[in-house]
């Protein structure tokens, strides 16, 4: 590829991934929700043709505004195409068209972006729609990401992904969801959904097992950028949105510190703090201290302390006291199975092995390989051919090649 | 599973006489308790703690004031878990902090 085609190219991506969003919020807010394909199409075609143009001529000068320009020319197209069509073919569906009164500019002014935005980020989180389902619709409408990129995550293929994205625009339609802002009563409730959706993309990205690295951090990047986006508004930044941002800065620093094998337990004391994004932690210490605030203590709030608490390398006992109460409120709120194996972690580092051995063996996680790894390292140095028993079971309910040879590596280790 | 009732009794919540570390390390006590249920997953409901003060009502409209001062344990809290059984439910009991406070956990079925 040419050296000019190339640049071209990226910055036509690069564009795709900013505005794409932004641009089908508008458009469908003018259009509403149910033709959110339309928006779509229009908003597709408007790169398409950046990407025949702007390699045959020049780069204009300001893209965005080129884009916003077309994209303009398309809808009002569009919408004169189907007013023309609803008048004359279909004259009583006149009155259910909402929009149909005359529509002369489309608002790409950067406050109708935002809030068309905003609006568009609660209709997709909406309880209506299972959360799958809003993941995958999520990424591609807020997050403007491929088809194959969202495919690739998932470890699908295009054909299903387009088929899931249909279903749940169908469902969208069908539960004639609107693009607006929920009431003063519901917001509340509403913002939490919100909320989940995020954090599952931000999950989706820090837990895939997807190989590609640089998709995995987008998604964690872009988990970010629409927490941010909910700190612009008084009525969605609430102390625990700011804990969500927290939380997601600081996993997110310690990113490239990751190793690719799930051993949770041995992962913090592992990690090269040098590949620390430094910028990410003082950005979460930042969101922390706004989360402070209130009476609520969401679990978001208790993560993101935990989370704090890991980027700190420093591995005194009080640090763990901190982390095992943290867990303990945890669990109260949000039980799993994990976060009860990362508690008994935590009360290892703060009540000392025989205690956790005594707690760990009360949990009888029959079917989790994680569990028994926990076992192991519990009864390493007090009795190791309980431990190699132990890691022996792990390895056996373990699925994948790299949690397996992390394990035998533990096996090995033993005397 | 099924749901159990724990009340717990000591016979003094004074602590006017307990030193902040002492206290600490109580609620600490209590905290990796319940978080060891917790843990479990056999916490049902974290309940409360109880204010000291109160009143008694009899019949006749009698008012005494403060919770029972006849027997030597007070009511300080309760909470729920999930066992199979009574017998469950009992062990899971052990460890309960009230029992280094001279104290007691009753353990009673919920009905459903």
């Amino acid at each position: 590829m040419l050296p000019e085609m190339k640049e071209e190219s990226e910055l036509i991506s690069g564009l795709f991934r900013q505005e794409f969003s932004k641009m089908v919020a508008v458009i469908s807010k003018l259009f509403g929700l149910q033709y959110i394909e339309n928006a779509e199409d229009i908003v597709s075609e408007t790169f398409l043709l950046a990407a025949e143009t702007w390699g045959q001529n020049v780069i204009p000068p300001n893209p965005t505004a080129w884009l916003y320009t077309v994209a303009k020319q398309k809808t009002l197209y569009h919408f004169r195409r189907q007013k023309l069509f609803t008048q004359k073919i279909i004259p009583e569906l006149q009155s259910m068209h909402e929009n149909i009164n005359e529509i002369n500019d489309v608002n790409f002014s950067s406050q109708n972006i935002k809030d068309s935005q905003l609006q568009m980020m609660f209709a997709i989180c909406t309880p209506a729609i299972a959360s799958e389902a809003q993941i995958g619709l999520a990424l591609r409408i807020l997050c403007g990401f491929g088809i194959d990129e969202i495919a690739e995550a998932f470890l699908s293929n295009k054909e299903t992904i387009n088929k899931r994205l249909f279903r749940t625009k169908e469902k969208l339609r069908s539960e004639k969801i609107k693009l607006e802002l929920p009431g003063e009563n519901e917001i509340n409730n509403r913002l939490d959904n919100v909320l989940h959706i995020i954090y599952l993309l931000f999950n989706e990205g820090y837990y895939s097992k997807t190989q590609n690295q640089i998709l995995r951090k987008d998604f964690c990047l872009e988990a970010l950028r629409l927490g941010i986006m909910l700190t612009e508004y008084e009525r969605t930044n609430k102390p625990k949105t700011n804990a969500l941002i927290a939380l997601i800065c600081f996993h997110s620093s310690r990113f490239e510190a990751r190793e690719t094998s799930e051993n949770s337990f041995v992962l913090y004391e592992q990690q090269d703090e040098e590949l620390w994004d430094i910028d990410l932690i003082r950005q979460g210490i930042h969101f922390l201290n706004l989360s402070a605030e209130g009476n609520e203590v969401s679990s978001y709030h208790l993560e993101a302390r935990i989370a704090f608490w890991h980027c700190m390398k420093e591995d005194s006992k009080e640090k763990w006291e901190e982390i095992l109460q943290l867990y303990n409120q945890l669990m109260m709120i949000n039980y799993s199975p994990s976060v009860a194996l990362n508690r008994t972690f935590a009360l290892y580092k703060a009540n000392g092995q025989k205690a956790a051995l005594i707690e760990a063996e009360k949990l009888k996680m029959e079917n989790n390989h994680f569990y028994f790894l926990l076992l192991g390292e519990l009864y390493s140095g007090i009795d190791n051919i309980k431990a190699k028993m132990n890691f022996k079971m792990s390895f056996s309910l373990a699925k994948t090649h790299t949690e397996k040879q992390g394990i035998q590596e533990k096996i090995d280790e033993l005397p | 599973m099924k749901e159990f009732m724990l009340v717990f009794r000591q016979p003094s919540y004074d602590h006017s006489n307990v030193s902040p570390n002492e206290m600490q390390a109580i609620t600490k006590r209590w905290q990796d308790w319940v978080g060891g249920i917790a843990a479990q997953g056999k916490l049902s409901s974290n309940g409360s703690r109880l204010s000291q003060e109160g009143k008694v009502l009899k019949a006749g409209g009698v008012i005494t004031e403060g919770p029972f001062v006849e027997i030597r344990e007070r009511l300080g809290g309760y909470m729920f878990i999930k066992a199979d059984s009574l017998e469950e439910a009992t062990t899971l009991a052990h460890g309960c902090p009230a029992l280094d406070a001279n104290g007691s956990v009753e353990i009673r079925p919920v009905y459903s």
